[in-house]
């Protein structure tokens, strides 16, 4: 239902369950299908191991602040860790060259994929700030 | 649904089933573990069934793939099995599809290696 929560959440795995979860009973709230709640899910993961492991290096002394915005129309949410932040657009493209066979560096590239809007910021603290948005209607 | 892993022998082939989630914290390391471990045990053919795998994220996707660059780094054959929508999907988004030798016919599968 419309309205906005903001969650405090450790800087470990389980968080990135519990955002997740919470995230996608926040997409069924908003009517959004199976796959398409299964897409934000993935990518409120895959955003959220960003903050606690890359953001917050798992440092216990570290939070990672979530935030949903459920709107009418859509879904907002924004995570942001307490690391030094990040350039969008320095980050390899996973599916060129070399990278294409490395372990690691696609999960940017599932964000962008599975939401509507993604942006990323440096918040005032200085950590990254990235916002998903999802669209109950989409094209 | 946790992820479980577990292997069988058919003929010279060792297929690896995998179940549930393949993500960062639980099945992507035990992924990973068990096809370095059966690589090192003299295991060159490997078959990777992931027709019970509902759930991946790109940690999961990375273990696949660095499973991949090992066996085949040094000599042996590391194949998949049954892909869901779901994998299909993702490997096409992060354009690993042609990377992988896929196969949705598990006897077939076992023929195809050499």
């Amino acid at each position: 239902m419309p309205g906005t929560t903001d969650t405090f959440l450790e800087s470990n795995l389980d968080s990135v369950d519990k955002a997740e979860a919470l995230c996608v009973d926040e997409a069924k709230l908003l009517g959004l299908d199976e796959d398409a709640c299964m897409d934000l899910g993935l990518a409120v993961r895959e955003a959220m191991v960003n903050a606690v492991a890359h953001g917050n290096q798992y440092d216990a002394s570290k939070q990672v602040r979530l935030v949903l915005d459920a709107r009418p129309d859509s879904l907002r949410i924004t995570i942001v860790d307490q690391g030094q932040g990040f350039d969008l657009n320095r980050v390899p493209d996973p599916t060129q060259g070399d990278n294409l066979m490395r372990g690691s560096g696609r999960g940017l590239l599932l964000i962008q994929t599975f939401v509507d809007e993604f942006t990323v910021k440096k918040s005032a603290a200085g950590g990254a700030e990235v916002t998903l948005v999802k669209y109950s209607i989409s094209d | 649904m946790s992820a479980t892993i577990t292997t069988r022998q058919v003929g010279d082939v060792t297929v690896v089933d995998a179940a549930g989630k393949i993500t960062l914290g639980e099945g992507a390391a035990m992924l990973r573990d068990e096809v370095k471990n059966l690589f090192s045990a003299g295991n060159r053919k490997i078959l990777i069934n992931l027709g019970e795998v509902n759930y991946i994220d790109s940690s999961g996707i990375g273990e696949l793939v660095s499973s991949f660059t090992t066996v085949t780094g040094q000599g042996g054959q590391l194949k998949l099995l049954n892909l869901t929508k779901r994998v299909h999907d993702l490997l096409q988004i992060t354009k690993l599809y042609t990377v992988f030798e896929v196969h949705d016919d598990e006897a077939k599968a076992v023929r195809s290696f050499s």
